[in-house]
């Protein structure tokens, strides 16, 4: 019998397997950043070990870090103290850190990529759990605790038991104006939130395959969003083609041994899952939540949910309280939901791809006088090659904040959260309660409807936005 | 992690049951970079209690805790396992332990021993009448012990022979995996160069 993709790259990292023990995997990279890292380096120190390979470990800032003035020191000191104590263990122990004002800073999971040490048929782990995006490029990633982080910095390996395998197939095409935002929140509010719990997913089918790298980024990012150890998608050229060039990918006759490798990681035709999901993406729509998980989503057409609507009476308990917290009526339709703050950014939706669509949407057009937009590009460099496009020009012209790189308003550990009550259209991965900021509302959109949203002010898609040439020759039409 | 074979010790008697983490200790706790130093936290809100067991002085130098039933349920952090042993804790004993805080303890290199609920009855009988008594914990045996003459207890306790091989062994997670440092190595040597590094030699 054939093997799926993630057996192969699971086999081809088994360092010693016994019956009854959980295998022995050895990792090709290992991320770290300020807010699960301290305890681990502190480990290593208290029992004498190093770091067996700071060669495969990279650090970088993201979690605390300021959008703003990140020049000058930073103002919270709790939050000052954790990035220090990074600087000091990278210093201690040799690992590569990549700081506040460094030119690849950002996000973990852009920075990995965007200097491609992400690479098809890797092993890779992170004290955070959307390590699930790098699976994009065929490489099994997942999250993994304090004592796991200590465990591979000393040792490069892990002890895990293996997952099942599933397959989630795409087949059609998105239509016009639906991205792979609305496709994986489609999907999650199909299998609610604990549907991938112990699988690791394969995402496939034409819908999958015609998606950028940047839209396969998102949809593995969010695969934790649904409970799954890990989401991954068969590397092609699309992949070949964006790791071509990045700093860290190989070159010359390594290049050409490692595509040659990277091309036999597919699953083989008589390979068996141990489930299977098959959706259509021609009948997907914008897609957004309406409460506090990501599995509570309708289309943006719809309306908010009754409790009545669910037949499990622990659904009915959840729908109730999380309508309470968010603010909403049963039966309210989505496009007349009022939003106080857009976020547009995130290891989600904070690449390149995702402001050029922002920008494209905003261009032109004013954001509404009652909603404030906060652009935060996921790297400096994503937030470099934005300020070369002239994408900066356009966002501050429309009345946006440009922001510096880092995690943000995605979970709030840093000044940008939102205030008690106030609700948002985030291009986030997570609507829990709080997440944002105590008592924050968050909706979680892809990035159109999130840049269309800002210029009404409600939720919105850019269908619902006037044609600019009609907004701007005064045709004597009521706005 | 050092090796655990047996160990005599104060015990304090906790007479609570469903001691769960945020207990333990609280998230506010959990914003520190340290792994060392969360003996402050330990129990923090009861502490401020002049009767807490904690804070009688014949029970200072506790370092076997005899709580009731399920003790460390609720979250993950393993900062409440920490906090236990930087307090100066050997061993907790207990009638039933939270999976988790179970899986934790023996990663750290506490013991959690678990007995007969009567046992922690008598246990903590002895320590109330005995203060600053002393209980041994027999890893090899798995046997608690305590009190002399016709009272003396003694019982068996539970812990599963993964665990207990590892604790006796003074291994931690990382020393096991160490000890397979071999196939480590020669898993490295067969790697392909055209996998990545972060850092040039
Ligand atoms: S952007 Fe959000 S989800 Fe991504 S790593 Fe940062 S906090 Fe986590």
């Amino acid at each position: 019998m054939g093997k799926t993709l993630s057996e192969k790259v699971w086999d081809e990292h088994v360092v010693r397997s016994e019956p009854g023990e959980p295998d022995l995997l050895y990792i090709d990279l290992h991320l770290i950043h300020e807010v699960t890292s301290p305890q681990a380096f502190e480990g290593l120190r208290l029992s004498g070990r190093t770091v067996r390979r700071p060669d495969l470990t990279l650090a970088t800032e993201d979690h605390n870090v300021p959008t703003v003035d990140w020049d000058k020191p930073i103002a919270d000191p709790v939050s000052r103290t954790q990035v220090e104590t990074l600087r000091k263990n990278a210093a201690e122990f040799g690992v590569r850190l990549h700081p506040l004002g460094d030119l690849d800073q950002g996000i973990v999971h852009v920075v990995g990529p965007q200097l491609g040490l992400t690479q098809p048929g890797m092993t890779i782990v992170c004290g955070d759990s959307h390590t699930s995006t790098h699976g994009a490029f065929g490489a099994i990633a997942f999250g993994i605790g304090t004592s796991e982080v200590e465990h591979v910095l000393a040792t490069q390996t892990l002890s895990q038991s293996k997952p099942k395998t599933m397959a989630v197939t795409v087949n059609g095409s998105l239509p016009e104006g639906v991205t792979a935002k609305d496709l994986v929140l489609t999907l999650i509010a199909h299998t609610g939130t604990g549907g991938g719990q112990g699988y690791i997913v394969e995402y496939r089918g034409q819908a999958i395959e015609e998606l950028s790298m940047e839209g396969r980024m998102t949809v593995c990012n969010m695969s934790i969003e649904w409970g799954a150890k890990a989401g991954l998608i068969a590397p092609d050229q699309t992949t070949f083609d964006y790791i071509q060039g990045k700093p860290e990918a190989p070159q010359g006759e390594e290049w050409d041994a490692a595509v040659a490798h990277w091309r036999t990681l597919v699953t083989d035709d008589d390979a068996v899952f141990d489930e299977e999901i098959v959706l259509d993406a021609s009948t997907m729509t914008p897609f957004v939540t309406w409460g506090t998980n990501p599995g509570q989503g309708v289309p943006l057409g719809g309306v908010v949910p009754s409790p009545d609507d669910f037949e499990e009476p622990t659904d009915r308990t959840a729908t109730e309280k999380a309508l309470e917290y968010m603010g909403l009526e049963a039966g309210t339709p989505m496009r007349d939901i009022k939003v106080d703050t857009v976020f547009v950014g995130s290891c989600t939706n904070g690449r390149i791809e995702d402001l050029r669509l922002a920008a494209e949407i905003v261009k032109g057009r004013r954001v509404d006088s009652s909603t404030r937009l906060l652009v935060v590009p996921g790297s400096v460099r994503v937030r470099l090659q934005a300020q070369d496009e002239g994408l900066d020009v356009i966002f501050k012209e429309a009345g946006a904040e440009w922001r510096g790189a880092g995690c943000s308003m995605c979970l709030g550990m840093n000044p940008d959260t939102l205030e008690p009550g106030e609700r948002s259209a985030s291009t986030s991965n997570r609507n829990f309660e709080g997440r944002q900021g105590k008592g924050g509302r968050t909706h979680l959109v892809s990035v159109p409807v999130a840049a269309a949203t800002a210029i009404r002010g409600t939720l919105s898609s850019p269908a619902d936005l006037e044609p600019l040439e009609v907004a701007s020759t005064s045709t004597g039409q009521e706005g | 992690m050092d090796a655990f074979t047996s160990h005599t010790g104060v015990g304090v008697p906790l007479r609570r049951s469903n001691v769960d983490t945020d207990q333990i200790i609280p998230a506010v706790y959990l914003k520190r970079v340290t792994r060392t130093g969360f003996e402050d936290g330990l129990f923090s809100a009861w502490r401020n209690d002049p009767s807490f067991v904690l804070n009688r002085p014949e029970y200072a130098a506790g370092t076997v805790l005899v709580a009731g039933p399920d003790f460390g349920t609720g979250s993950s952090r393993e900062h409440a396992v920490w906090a236990l042993m930087d307090y100066g804790f050997k061993v907790v004993i207990s009638s039933r332990f939270a999976d988790i805080f179970r899986g934790n303890s023996g990663k750290a290199g506490l013991l959690a021993a678990k007995v007969d609920e009567k046992v922690v009855q008598r246990l903590w009988d002895f320590l109330e009448d005995n203060p600053g008594g002393v209980i041994t914990v027999d890893l090899e045996s798995r046997t608690v012990r305590a009190g002399e003459g016709p009272d003396a207890i003694e019982d068996s306790f539970d812990i599963d022979d993964y665990t207990r091989w590892r604790l006796l062994e003074g291994l931690d997670d990382i020393g096991i995996t160490l000890g397979h440092a071999e196939a480590i190595d020669a898993f490295e040597q067969q790697r392909p160069s055209f996998k990545p590094v972060t850092i040039y030699s």
